[in-house]
C-alpha cells in the first residue's frame, strides 16, 4: 500500500539515514550519490539555497559562517545549557536572541532554529526515499537518543512536521537497534545495547520474551560521543600549533575545519592501524605535522569513555541485575569501532560483544522495523512488540523549591500519575504547575520542562476547589497533561509555556512546503505569521470588551479603536503581509491604555474574590508559586 | 487469560456495557475477544484491572505473563493506524495496564497501595509532614521504633564521634568497624521485615476470602499492623543512607 508507506529514520548528530522494510528485510535508502549515510550537515549556497549532505561538507571549510554541523547537540535546549557547546563547536547565535527563547542558529544572514536545520535533513531523508520508491513519502518514524528529555523529543517531532512528515512514533536509539538484532536472533534473555555515537551515549537493558522486547532500565549522557574526541584532538592540535609555530587559528574557521576534517580521518585510521601521521596545511603556507600512535590516542580518550562507565553501571543497578546476567551486548553507533571501546565494553559486561550489524546502520534498520510493526506488520515482524521506558523521572516543584517525583525514570511508557491541586485564596482562577524531568532533589537542579496554568478554576473560597491533574508520558516519552475541577466538573483550561519549545503556531510557520522556491516561502511564512498576530491581538480585544476596563475608555478612544480593528480585519483578508503587519502594530498602539487598565482592574478584581466570570481574563494573579499541593481526607 | 489467573477467581469489572463498541460482541474486560478493538477504559483499581481481588499475596510470574499478553492487546502500537479516540483509549488502557503492572508486581508498592485503597496514610511518607518539615527548615520529625531505640541511640554516638574524627583528622578503625557492623545488622533487620509484613499479607488474604466487604477491627488492626512494619522499614532505610554518607565522606 502505497499511502501506508512508512519509512524509519536515523537522525543522527553526524550521520542521518534512511531505512525501509522489504519484505521481511530492513534495507537503507541510499542517496542519489549512492551512499547510505547522509552527513547531518547543512549549508547555504550563494543563492541562499539549502544544500544537505555530503555536498554540504565542501561548505564547512570554503564558508563555514554558510554551514553547521552537530545541530542534534542543540534540539530542544536553551542558551545557558548550551554553554559548553559554544566553546567547542562553530555555532553562531543569532545576536538578538533573547534568554529563554528557542536558539537560532546564523547561516550566513539568515537565522534558523535547531528544529529547522534538522528539518531541512529530514527533507532530504525523505527526497531520498521518495525517488526510491517514485512515489511521495509522508509517514516515518524517527530515532532519537533513549536518554533525550521531553524537549528534545518534542524538538525532533517539530523537525519531522517542519519537514513535512506524520511522525508516527519516536523510538529509543538503542531499542531501535535490538529491534534489528532481534529480527533475525529469536530467542529469549537479557540484552545490554551500548550505543556511542557521534554527539550522545545511552545504555539499555532489555528482558527479550517470545518478541516482547522490554527495556528494563536506560541511561545515557546526551552529550558524550565521538565529538568530545574530535574536539580533543582537534585542541591538542591547536594548542600544539601556537607552541610551535607561535600562531593561534582558534578565530580561523576555515583552518579549524580542515584540521577536523584531518583529525576525524586520524581518529577513524586509528581503529585499524597502529599509528597514523597528520599532516595538515595551515595558512601562509605553513604546515603541521605530527605522528599520533594508538598507544598515545588511547591515553588521550580514556577519560572521556571513562564516563559511559558510570552511566552502565547506574543502568545494571536500576535493573537490578549484575554483569553476569547479561546474556548478550550488542554495540551501536560509529564510535564503538574504536578498539578501546569495545575492551571497555568487554570489561564492563564480561563478555564479547556482538558486532555482525554495522553500528552506522543498525538503529535505521531498527526504526524500519518498528515502522513496519506501526503500518500493519510483516511476516518476520508479527510477534514483536516494544515496551520502552522514560529515561528520567518526571516530578512537580513543591513548597521549598523541591521535586516531588510522580513517574520514575525506567516505568513502562505510557505511564500516568495524577496529582490534585486546591487554591491558596479566595476566588482564585488560577494555579500555576511547573512540572520536572531529573533525579535530583531541588527543582533548580532539574530540568524544567514546562510551566502550565490551570486556568478558569470556578472561584470558591480558598482551598475548596479540588483540581485534578492528569500527567500522561506517550509511547515516544512525550508529555501530556489534562486537567478537571472535580467539585464543578468543570474542565480546566491548560496553557503550557514549554521552557525550550517551539509553539505550535511557530512550527506551523516553519512547514517546509517547498523551500525550492524561497522567496515565496519567505513571503508565505511572513504572512502566516502576520495573521497569527492579528488573530492574537483580535481575540485579545474581544475579551477586553467585556471588561471593566472598556468602560473606562472614552467614546473617542473606543471609536479610534473600533475603526482601526475594522481596517485590520479588512486588510487582513488580503495577501499583503507588510500591511498587515502596520495595521497590528496600529491597533496595539491604540490599545495601550486599555491593557493597562485591564491589568489593574484583573489584579484588585480578584483580590477581592469577585466572581471572575465577570472579568473573564483568565488573568488572575497566580498563585504563589510554586503551588503547594492539596491534601484531601 | 492464564490459567492462573483464573483459577485465583477474577471478580468481574465493574462495566457499563459488556459488548463492543466495534463489533457488538461480548467483550473481555478491556479489549474485544472476537474484534480484538481496543475498549474504553473504564475507572478500576489495580487488582481489578488484572481481574484479581484485592489480596497482597499475587503470582508475579503470572502476573507478567498476564500483562505481556494485555501489552499484546492494548499497547498504543497496535492502533497506529485507527481512529482518534481509538488510539486515545489504547494511550489510557496501556498507561493504565503499565501503572498497575509496575504497582503490583513490588511487595512493597503493592502493600502500599493497598493501604491507600483503604483509607490509611503512610506516616513517614506522609507528603504533609515532608512538605511542612521543608517550608519551615526544619526536620521531619522520626520515631524511633521501640526495639531498635538502644541501637540507633548507640549508633547515633558513634556516627558523632566518627564526624569529630574526620575534623581532627583522626582514623579510628575500630570504629569504623563498629559502625559498619551495626549496619550489617540493620540491613538484615531490613530483610526480615518483609517477612514480617508477608506474614500480615497472609492475615489481610484470610479476611479477604472470609468477607472481603468487612468492615471489621480486625481490617483496621491487619493494616495497622502493615503501616508499623512499612515505617520501621523506612526508619531503617533513612539510618543505613545516614551511615553510608556517613562512612564514605
Amino acid at each position: 500500500m502505497t499511502a501506508d508507506r512508512i519509512v524509519g529514520i536515523d537522525l543522527g548528530t553526524t550521520n542521518s539515514l534512511v531505512a525501509f522494510m522489504q519484505g521481511d528485510t530492513p534495507v537503507v535508502i541510499p542517496g542519489d550519490d549512492g551512499s547510505n549515510l547522509v552527513p547531518s550537515v547543512v549549508a547555504l549556497d550563494k543563492n541562499n539555497q539549502p544544500i544537505i549532505g555530503n555536498s554540504a561538507r565542501r561548505f564547512l571549510i570554503e564558508t563555514p559562517e554558510r554551514a553547521v554541523y552537530s545541530i542534534k547537540r542543540l534540539m530542544g535546549r536553551g542558551m545557558e545549557d548550551i554553554q559548553e557547546e559554544l566553546k567547542l563547536f562553530p555555532f553562531r547565535l543569532a545576536e538578538d536572541l533573547q534568554p529563554g527563547e528557542v536558539l537560532r542558529i546564523k547561516l550566513d544572514q539568515k537565522t534558523f532554529t535547531p528544529p529547522e536545520i534538522s528539518a531541512l535533513i529530514l527533507r532530504q531523508l525523505k527526497r531520498n526515499a521518495a525517488r526510491y520508491f517514485a512515489g511521495p513519502v509522508s509517514k516515518a518514524v524517527i530515532t532519537v537518543p533513549a536518554y533525550f528529555n521531553d524537549a528534545q523529543r518534542q524538538a525532533t517531532k517539530d523537525a519531522g512536521r517542519i519537514a513535512g512528515l506524520e511522525v508516527l512514533r519516536l523510538v529509543n536509539e538503542p531499542t531501535a537497534a535490538s529491534l534489528a538484532y532481534g529480527l533475525d536472533k529469536k530467542q529469549n534473555g537479557i540484552v545490554a545495547v551500548y550505543d556511542l555515537g557521534g554527539g550522545t551515549f545511552d545504555i539499555s537493558i532489555l528482558k527479550l520474551h517470545d518478541g516482547i522486547f522490554e527495556v528494563i532500565a536506560t541511561n545515557g549522557d546526551t552529550h558524550l560521543g565521538g565529538d568530545d574526541i574530535d574536539n580533543l584532538l582537534i585542541t591538542i592540535a591547536l594548542d600544539d600549533i601556537r607552541g610551535d609555530l607561535g600562531i593561534d587559528l582558534r578565530r580561523n574557521a576555515e583552518a579549524v575545519q580542515a584540521i577536523r576534517k584531518s583529525v576525524i580521518e586520524a581518529k577513524i585510521a586509528l581503529s585499524t592501524q597502529p599509528s597514523v601521521k597528520l599532516d595538515i596545511e595551515l595558512p601562509g603556507s605553513k604546515r603541521y605535522r605530527r605522528e599520533i600512535t594508538r598507544e598515545q590516542f588511547e591515553q588521550l580518550i580514556q577519560p572521556i569513555i571513562d564516563r559511559t562507565v558510570g552511566p552502565c553501571k547506574q543502568a545494571l543497578k536500576d535493573a537490578n541485575l549484575k554483569p553476569e546476567q547479561i546474556d548478550e551486548v550488542v554495540l551501536v553507533g560509529g564510535s564503538t569501532r574504536i578498539p578501546k571501546v569495545r575492551a571497555l565494553v568487554r570489561d564492563l559486561f564480561h563478555r564479547e560483544p556482538h558486532t555482525d550489524l554495522n553500528p552506522d546502520e543498525v538503529v535505521a534498520l531498527g526504526a524500519a522495523v518498528q515502522a513496519n510493526i506501526l503500518g500493519g506488520r510483516s511476516e518476520a515482524t508479527q510477534d514483536m512488540l516494544l515496551l520502552d521506558v522514560t529515561p528520567l523521572s518526571l516530578g512537580i516543584e513543591v513548597a521549598g523549591g523541591v521535586t516531588d517525583k510522580i513517574i520514575l525514570r525506567n516505568s513502562t511508557i505510557p505511564a500516568s500519575a495524577t496529582q490534585f491541586y486546591t487554591t491558596q485564596i479566595d476566588g482564585q482562577a488560577n494555579v500555576a504547575i511547573h512540572v520536572l524531568q531529573g533525579e535530583r532533589e531541588l527543582a533548580k537542579d532539574c530540568r524544567s520542562l514546562a510551566r502550565f496554568d490551570l486556568k478558569g478554576i470556578p472561584p470558591m473560597a480558598a482551598g475548596i476547589p479540588r483540581v485534578e491533574v492528569k500527567f500522561l508520558i506517550d509511547a515516544n516519552g512525550i508529555l501530556h497533561v489534562s486537567a478537571r475541577e472535580q467539585r464543578s466538573g468543570k474542565e480546566s483550561e491548560i496553557q503550557v509555556q514549554p521552557s525550550y519549545g517551539l509553539t505550535d503556531e511557530q512550527v506551523e510557520g516553519m512547514i517546509l512546503d517547498s523551500f525550492d522556491n524561497a522567496e515565496e516561502d519567505f513571503r508565505r511564512r511572513q504572512l502566516i505569521e502576520a495573521r497569527n498576530e492579528t488573530a492574537t491581538i483580535l481575540t485579545a480585544l474581544e475579551k477586553a470588551k467585556k471588561s471593566p476596563a472598556w468602560g473606562q475608555l472614552t467614546s473617542d478612544e473606543k471609536k479610534q479603536i473600533a475603526k482601526l480593528e475594522k481596517a485590520l480585519t479588512a486588510v487582513n483578508a488580503e495577501e499583503d503581509y507588510q500591511a498587515i503587519r502596520k495595521a497590528t502594530d496600529t491597533l496595539n498602539h491604540a490599545t495601550t491604555r486599555l491593557a493597562e487598565l485591564m491589568m489593574d482592574s484583573a489584579v484588585s478584581s480578584a483580590l477581592k474574590g469577585k466572581n471572575m466570570e465577570e472579568t473573564d481574563l483568565g488573568e488572575g494573579p497566580t498563585a504563589p508559586h510554586p503551588m503547594a499541593k492539596a491534601e484531601f481526607e | 487469560m492464564t490459567k492462573a489467573f483464573t483459577e485465583i477467581g477474577a471478580k468481574p469489572l465493574p462495566q457499563e456495557t459488556n459488548s463492543c463498541w466495534s463489533c457488538g460482541s461480548m467483550r473481555a474486560a478491556h479489549f474485544c475477544e472476537a474484534c480484538g478493538k481496543v475498549q474504553p477504559p473504564a475507572p478500576v483499581d489495580y487488582f481489578s484491572f488484572f481481574g484479581l481481588p484485592a489480596k497482597l499475596t499475587i503470582d508475579v510470574p503470572a502476573l507478567e505473563k498476564e500483562f505481556y499478553h494485555l501489552s499484546r492487546k492494548l499497547h498504543p502500537d497496535l492502533s497506529a493506524r485507527a481512529g482518534s479516540q481509538e488510539q486515545q483509549w489504547s494511550l489510557e488502557q496501556s498507561s493504565l495496564l503499565n501503572d498497575a503492572y509496575r504497582t503490583l508486581r513490588d511487595p512493597i508498592k503493592r502493600t502500599q497501595y493497598l493501604l491507600r485503597l483503604e483509607g490509611v496514610e503512610l506516616e513517614e511518607q506522609s507528603k504533609s509532614a515532608t512538605e511542612q518539615a521543608r517550608a519551615t527548615g526544619g526536620v521531619k520529625k522520626q520515631i524511633v521504633p521501640p526495639d531498635l531505640l538502644e541501637e540507633v541511640f548507640e549508633l547515633n554516638m558513634q556516627l558523632e564521634e566518627l564526624k569529630m574524627n574526620k575534623q581532627t583528622e583522626e582514623d579510628d578503625a575500630a570504629l569504623t568497624a563498629e559502625i559498619a557492623r551495626h549496619k550489617v545488622a540493620l540491613e538484615e533487620k531490613y530483610e526480615s521485615l518483609l517477612q514480617e509484613l508477608q506474614s500480615y499479607w497472609k492475615q489481610w488474604d484470610a479476611l479477604m476470602e472470609r468477607n472481603p466487604r468487612a468492615e471489621s477491627a480486625e481490617r483496621k488492626q491487619i493494616t495497622g499492623k502493615m503501616v508499623d512494619v512499612l515505617n520501621r522499614r523506612n526508619y531503617i532505610r533513612n539510618l543505613v543512607r545516614d551511615v553510608n554518607t556517613a562512612l564514605e565522606c
